[in-house]
C-alpha cells in the first residue's frame, strides 16, 4: 500500500513538469513577453522604454533558457523558465503583474472558497443520492419518469439561469439574504445561504439523474433478488443492500473532485463577492493577469492528481475486492 | 440587386460539415444495421419532437451563415463598391429587425420606452416622461390608439397561418400513418410539435411586423434579433469543435489501443497532462495567448466580421484541444478490447496490414462510441459557451451570442423595476436548444450503445 502510494507520488511528477512545460510553451513561446507587454500598455503609441520598463517591473527581461551574462548556476537560474516555470515546485508563484504576492492571496482566499464549497459539495451529495434513492426506489412509476424529466430539464439550464435568477429572487425581491459580500466568523453564514443552496440545485440535475442509473443497475444484481427471496422487506434491501453498495461508485466517483474544492466555484463567488478562490481566478482572467492565471494552473491540476491518487486509494477503502500493488 | 458574397471560415466550415452529414446519411440509408438503429431513435417521441426543434434551429443557423456585402449606390466613378458590414441571409429575412433601432430599453410589445428622458417639442423642453418608440407600434399613430384590439388582431392571424401550415401537415402526412402504433405515435410526436412551432413562429411574426416582441437592450436593439442571431454562434461552437476533436480523439486514442508499448505511453502521458490541468484554465490560458495573437496583428484581418469570425474559429480550435482527453480515453479502451477479438487475430494471421485492419475492423465498431460522445458534448458546450463568455474569454464581444447577451444583461435584474426579458428570451431559446440536444442525445445513446439495452 505505501509502496503503490509512493510509486504514485513519483508518477505525478512527469505530469507536473508536463502541465508546467505546456503553460511555459502557452505564455511564453506563442507569444514574447513583448507581445504581452505591448498588449498591457495598449496596441498602439507604446515606446520601446515602456515595454523595457514593463518587463523590468516583472522580470520578464531575461533570457528564456540560458543567460550567458551570469555566472556559475546562474546561467540557468536568471532565466524566465527558471524564474518563473521551475520556481512553482516550489510554491514560489512570485508577483502577480500588479504587484502583489500571489501564494499570500492564495493562502488568504482558500479559507472563503471552502467555506462555500464544502457545504455545497456535502449538502449537494446528500440531497442527489437522497433524491436519486427516491426515484430508484419508485422505478418505472410515475414518479420516477417524472424525476427523470425533471433532471434533463434541470440539466440543460445554464448554471448562470440558477445564479442569476436565484438572487434576484431570494436576494432582491423576498430579501431573505444580503445580494452579495462576505464576512468572517460566524457571520458569514447569512452571506454563504443563498450561494451554497444555488450550487446544489444547479448540480442536483446532472447527479442525481448519474445516481440514479447507478442504483438501478445495483438493483437488478443477483444478490438483490436473493434478499427479496429470502423475504427481506423492500425498503430494508434498498437502505441496506442496494445503497451500501451504489455509494461505491458513487463516492469513489466525487473523490477526484474533493481537493479541488480548494479552488473554489468560479461563478458562484464572482455573483456573489466571496473573495475566494474562483473569483480570484476569474479577476485576473479578465485582468489578464498572466502570473496568477499561470499559478493557478499548477495548482489546479496539482490538485486534481492528489484527487487522482485519493480515488484510487478510496477504491481500497471502500471495495475489499480491489487490491492495490 | 448587386450583391458580393462572403465566405466566412465558419461558414465554410459549417456547409462542409453539413455536406459530409448530408453524405453520411446517405451512406448509412444503405446499412440495414444503421437504419434499424436510427429507426428505433426516430420512434421515440421525445427524440422525434427534439429532432423537430434542432432541424429549426439549424434553418435559422444555416441561413444567418449565407453572408454578402450589399453594393453601395453608385459613386460616380464607375465602379461598384460595396458596404463594409456583412449581412446575412437571415438579417434580409427578418426584414427590418436589424435596422428597427431604438435608443434604449422598452418592454416587450411596448409603444413607449421604459425609462423616462426629457422630452422636447420644437426645442422647447417639455418635460420629462417616456419618449415615444421609433419602431414599436408605429403604425398605431400618435398617440398610439387600439394596442390591446391590434395586438389580438395580430394573435390572431399568427395563430390562423400557424394552424393553416398545421393542417397542410396534417394532410400531407395522413396517408402515410403507419398501422403500427409506436412509429404512429413518433411521427404524430413530430407532427405535433412542428405545428406547435409554426403557430409560435406565425404569432410571433405578425406581432414582430410592428412591435419589439421581446422589447429592446440597453443600446435600443431588437431583442428577437439578437436571440436568433445567437442561434448560429451556439450552433458553431457545438458543431465545430466536435469537429475539431474528433480527428485527435480518433487518431491518437486508436493507435494507443492498437499498437500500445512506447506509443501507449507517450499518448496516456499527452492526454493525462491535459486533462489534469482544470479546463477553465486551461481554455483561459490558451484563449487569453490567442488573443494577443490577434490583437498584435490587426492587419490579418480586413473587416471586423472576419475578425470576430477568426476569434470564434479560434475558440473552436481552442474547446476542440482541450476537449479530446476523454473520448480519446474512451476509445482507447474499447481498441484494447477489439484488439484481442477473434476476428482481428485472424485478420493479422491473414497478414492483413495494420492499416487495412483499423479501418475495416477496428473504426467501424468503434463509430457508436464517437457518434454518442458527439451528440453528448453538444449541449454541454452551447452551456460552457454562456459560461465563457461571461468569464471573458469567449466570443468576441461583438459577436451575438447567448453569452455575449447574458453577460450585457446581468445586471438589469438588479434595477428597479427589472428588465427582465432580454436575459428571459436567452434563457429560454438557449433552453430550448440544449434540452432538445440532451433528449435527442439520450435517444441516440440507448439505440447504439449496446450495453444500455
Amino acid at each position: 500500500m505505501l509502496a503503490y502510494l509512493i510509486r504514485r507520488t513519483l508518477y505525478a511528477i512527469p505530469i507536473l513538469i508536463g502541465v508546467n512545460l505546456l503553460t511555459f510553451l502557452l505564455f511564453f513561446v506563442v507569444n514574447t513577453p513583448d507581445d504581452i507587454a505591448r498588449m498591457q500598455l495598449g496596441v498602439k503609441r507604446v515606446t520601446p522604454e515602456a515595454i523595457a520598463n514593463w518587463k523590468r517591473e516583472r522580470g520578464y527581461d531575461l533570457p528564456t533558457f540560458y543567460n550567458a551574462g551570469a555566472g556559475g548556476a546562474g546561467r540557468l537560474t536568471e532565466t524566465i523558465f527558471f524564474q518563473k516555470s521551475v520556481n512553482m515546485f516550489a510554491f514560489e508563484f512570485g508577483a502577480s503583474d500588479d504587484g502583489r504576492n500571489i501564494a499570500r492571496e492564495i493562502t488568504g482566499r482558500m479559507g472563503p472558497s471552502l467555506a462555500i464549497a464544502i457545504p455545497t459539495f456535502v449538502l449537494g451529495l446528500f440531497v442527489a443520492v437522497c433524491f436519486s434513492l427516491l426515484l430508484a426506489f419508485f422505478r418505472n412509476s410515475a414518479l420516477d419518469v417524472g424525476g427523470v424529466v425533471l433532471c434533463v430539464m434541470m440539466m440543460s439550464i445554464s448554471g448562470l439561469f440558477y445564479i442569476i435568477f436565484g438572487q434576484w429572487l431570494v436576494a432582491k425581491v423576498w430579501q431573505l439574504v444580503p445580494i452579495s459580500g462576505f464576512a468572517g466568523g460566524i457571520d458569514a453564514a447569512r452571506f454563504l445561504v443563498l450561494p451554497v443552496l444555488i450550487g446544489v440545485v444547479a448540480g442536483l440535475g446532472s447527479s442525481a439523474r448519474w445516481y440514479r442509473t447507478l442504483f438501478l443497475e445495483e438493483i437488478h444484481r443477483d444478490y438483490v433478488r436473493t434478499a427479496r427471496a429470502k423475504g427481506v422487506p423492500e425498503g430494508a434491501v434498498m437502505f441496506r443492500h442496494v445503497l451500501k453498495n451504489a455509494m461505491i461508485p458513487i463516492l469513489t466517483g466525487v473523490v477526484v473532485a474533493i481537493p479541488l474544492l480548494f479552488m473554489g466555484s468560479l461563478l458562484i463567488e464572482s455573483f456573489f463577492g466571496i473573495p475566494g478562490l474562483g473569483s480570484y481566478t476569474i479577476e485576473a482572467i479578465q485582468a489578464q493577469d498572466f502570473a496568477v492565471v499561470r499559478a493557478m494552473v499548477f495548482i489546479g491540476s496539482l490538485l486534481y492528481i492528489v484527487g487522482l491518487i485519493l480515488t484510487d486509494l478510496s477504491y481500497t477503502l471502500v471495495d475489499p475486492r480491489v487490491r492495490l500493488q | 440587386m448587386n450583391l458580393q458574397p462572403v465566405i466566412l471560415w465558419t461558414d465554410a466550415a459549417l456547409f462542409a460539415l453539413l455536406a459530409a452529414a448530408v453524405l453520411a446519411i446517405a451512406g448509412l440509408r444503405r446499412d440495414p444495421l444503421q437504419r434499424a438503429n436510427w429507426r428505433r431513435v426516430l420512434l421515440r417521441p421525445s427524440a422525434a419532437v427534439s429532432l423537430v426543434l434542432l432541424l429549426a434551429y439549424l434553418v435559422v443557423g444555416l441561413a444567418d451563415s449565407i453572408h454578402f456585402r450589399r453594393a453601395l449606390p453608385d459613386g460616380g466613378d464607375g465602379q461598384v463598391h460595396f458596404a463594409s458590414n456583412v449581412e446575412s441571409l437571415l438579417d434580409v429575412a427578418l426584414g427590418g429587425l436589424r435596422s428597427a433601432q431604438e435608443t434604449t430599453y422598452s418592454a416587450p410589445l411596448a409603444t413607449h420606452a421604459f425609462v423616462k428622458d426629457n422630452i422636447e417639442r420644437e426645442g422647447q423642453l417639455v418635460g420629462r416622461d417616456y419618449p415615444r418608440l421609433v419602431h414599436g407600434g408605429r403604425h398605431l399613430g400618435e398617440p398610439p390608439q387600439g394596442q390591446a384590439g391590434d395586438v389580438a388582431l395580430r394573435v390572431g392571424l399568427g395563430l390562423a397561418a400557424g394552424g393553416a401550415v398545421c393542417g397542410l401537415l396534417w394532410l400531407a402526412v395522413r396517408r402515410r400513418l403507419s398501422d403500427e402504433p409506436r412509429a404512429r405515435r413518433a411521427l404524430l410526436a413530430g407532427l405535433a410539435s412542428a405545428g406547435g412551432l409554426a403557430v409560435v413562429v406565425g404569432v410571433v411574426a405578425a406581432l414582430a411586423h410592428g412591435y419589439h416582441v421581446f422589447g429592446t437592450d440597453k443600446v435600443g436593439q431588437d431583442v428577437l434579433y439578437l436571440t436568433l442571431k445567437s442561434v448560429r454562434t451556439a450552433l458553431v461552437i457545438g458543431v465545430l469543435t466536435t469537429l475539431v476533436t474528433l480527428p485527435i480523439a480518433i487518431a491518437l486514442g486508436i493507435s494507443a489501443g492498437y499498437h500500445g508499448g512506447w506509443v501507449d505511453d507517450l499518448i496516456q502521458y499527452l492526454y493525462t497532462v491535459i486533462s489534469s490541468i482544470p479546463g477553465v484554465l486551461l481554455i483561459a490560458a490558451a484563449v487569453l495567448m490567442m488573443q494577443v495573437v490577434i490583437e498584435t496583428h490587426p492587419e490579418w484581418f480586413e473587416t471586423a466580421a472576419e475578425r470576430a469570425d477568426a476569434r470564434l474559429l479560434a475558440l473552436c480550435v481552442i474547446l476542440g484541444m482541450t476537449s479530446w482527453t476523454g473520448l480519446c480515453r474512451l476509445l482507447r479502451g474499447e481498441t484494447l478490447k477489439l484488439r484481442e477479438l477473434e476476428y482481428v487475430q485472424a485478420a493479422r494471421a491473414f497478414g492483413v496490414g495494420s492499416a487495412a485492419i483499423l479501418r475495416r475492423h477496428v473504426l467501424p465498431n468503434l463509430m457508436h462510441i464517437v457518434l454518442i460522445a458527439l451528440v453528448m458534448d453538444f449541449s454541454s458546450l452551447v452551456l460552457a459557451e454562456a459560461v465563457l463568455s461571461y468569464v471573458g474569454i469567449g466570443v468576441d464581444p461583438n459577436t451575438i451570442s447567448f453569452g455575449t447577451m447574458i453577460n450585457a444583461a446581468r445586471m438589469e435584474l438588479a434595477r428597479d423595476p427589472a428588465v427582465w426579458w432580454s436575459l428571459a428570451a436567452a434563457f429560454v431559446l438557449m433552453f430550448a436548444l440544449v434540452l432538445s440536444a440532451n433528449l435527442f442525445a439520450d435517444a441516440v445513446r440507448d439505440a447504439f450503445d449496446p450495453k444500455a439495452g
